[in-house]
């Protein structure tokens, strides 16, 4: 066999602070507020379920679209119908301007055991590219630059 | 510009595969070696657009690229309309080699890309007599599963939404908006169910663990590209398909991922132009 090019990536691939990853992630309801594209394409959506670092998820209720409450997790005896959980690795490397490879969608991250998806995986998947527009929002701030 | 035609020809073919009359579309343009394009599972042949109005490639080549059928503009079988869609190893391999055998081609250059890629593999196990070359994107033996296709066809669910967030995250991230954007409205538009019978070869059928290490290059030389970024058949996937073959020509393409002819046509040209004139240079010995 001949080949050529072959890069992989060490574990975790970028540099990160676990509070800067924190911050990050509390400032997605605000960035959702100002995509009224994504907001519309959610418009069919109510659930409430758990996001968030492995370390630090968040109860979040969204209602036709619209993040309306985001609280850290553990709440007494709060229900959701499923969980994203993803390292804090994981989400400081999916943010990056060019993610590196295998580090670039949230179904890369669970299939490299970066991440787990858990419960009643329907609203997820009925709207899966919101879900992974949503979670890639701090991308979009230049969370790490270009990795 | 407006007004603009382009050169891509298209029209059908009558194709009897397992003893029925299927009505095949295809594009072509191009003169020389024949080169067919086997489009990806659950879309179908407009993935080959940018290759079919390459000028350069279309000097030697004549670029064909088909729907396979139940995809695109070719249909269900008659027989076959209310029944589930299931590909198999054994029902592809008719298909590509009928249709070849239908345009009368002689000894094509295939190329196929993720179940098309796979494919080509079987090709080379099987029928290396009959292909010239044979090039597998995004190809491997086997690859792990990473969802439940159970998903992709539901009543409950909207078939065209899941099926393009889901090959989504496949395409590299910071390529052309407008090829990603057309590169997953092939996914939107394909039938009910179809993408799902395609991984049934991909998943169930096609395993071919155990089997490359009978493919020989000297009859038919093989290539395999996979991009950086395709997370279902990873380049490790590759490389250890093309580790068993010996001779076979592996490369990761950087910045790519699932779908690189038509995800980002101009960075997928860098590297299949090597491909395409070693098969030239290998012509004129």
């Amino acid at each position: 066999m001949e080949s050529e090019c072959v890069r992989r990536d060490a574990d975790p691939p970028v540099s990160f602070t676990p509070d800067a990853v924190l911050a990050a992630f509390k400032a997605i309801p605000d960035l959702l507020v100002r995509d009224a594209a994504l907001t519309a394409r959610g418009r069919w959506l109510d659930v409430d379920c758990l996001l968030g670092p492995s370390t630090q998820p968040f109860h979040v209720a969204i209602r036709a679209g619209r993040i309306v409450d985001m609280t850290p997790t553990p709440v007494l005896m709060r229900s959701w119908r499923f969980a994203y959980r993803a390292t804090p690795a994981a989400f400081a490397a999916y943010w990056q301007t060019m993610p590196p490879a295998g580090w670039h969608d949230l179904l890369a991250l669970t299939k490299r055991g970066q991440a787990t998806l858990e419960g009643d995986l329907h609203p997820f998947m009925t709207h899966l590219q919101y879900f992974k527009d949503l979670l890639a929002l701090p991308r979009r701030s230049a969370f790490g630059g270009v990795s | 510009m407006n007004g603009f035609v382009e050169p891509i020809v298209g029209r059908y073919v009558h194709v009897e595969i397992d003893g029925e009359v299927n009505r095949i579309y295809f594009e072509e343009n191009g003169s020389g070696i024949p080169l067919v394009c086997l489009h990806t599972a659950g879309s179908d042949a407009r993935q080959w657009r940018h290759l079919l109005v390459d000028d350069e490639f279309t000097k030697h080549f004549r670029v064909i690229a088909f729907d396979m059928p139940w995809h695109g503009k070719s249909n269900p079988p008659d027989s076959q309309f209310g029944s589930e869609y299931r590909l198999t190893t054994a029902s592809y391999t008719a298909t590509i080699r009928a249709f070849c055998k239908a345009l009368g081609l002689d000894r094509p250059v295939v190329m196929g890309c993720s179940i098309g890629g796979r494919i080509v593999l079987n090709l080379a196990i099987a029928h290396a007599h009959d292909f010239r070359a044979l090039i597998g994107l995004e190809a491997a033996d086997f690859q792990q599963p990473w969802y439940d296709t159970a998903w992709l066809n539901r009543p409950d669910v909207h078939g065209g939404e899941i099926c393009a967030a889901l090959v989504s995250g496949l395409i590299a991230p910071n390529g052309p908006e407008a090829a990603r954007n057309e590169t997953l409205w092939g996914y939107k538009q394909g039938g009910p169910g179809i993408f799902k019978g395609d991984l049934y070869f991909y998943r169930v059928d096609g395993d071919l663990r155990g089997r490359t290490c009978a493919i020989d290059v000297s009859q038919c030389p093989l290539y395999l590209l996979t991009g950086e970024y395709d997370f279902s058949c990873t380049p490790e996937d590759t490389l250890r398909t093309a580790a068993g073959i010996p001779g076979a020509k592996a490369t990761v393409m950087e910045r790519l991922g699932h779908f690189p002819m038509s995800e980002n046509p101009d960075q997928f040209r860098r590297y299949i132009a090597p491909v395409l004139q070693d098969i030239l240079d290998k012509q004129k010995l």
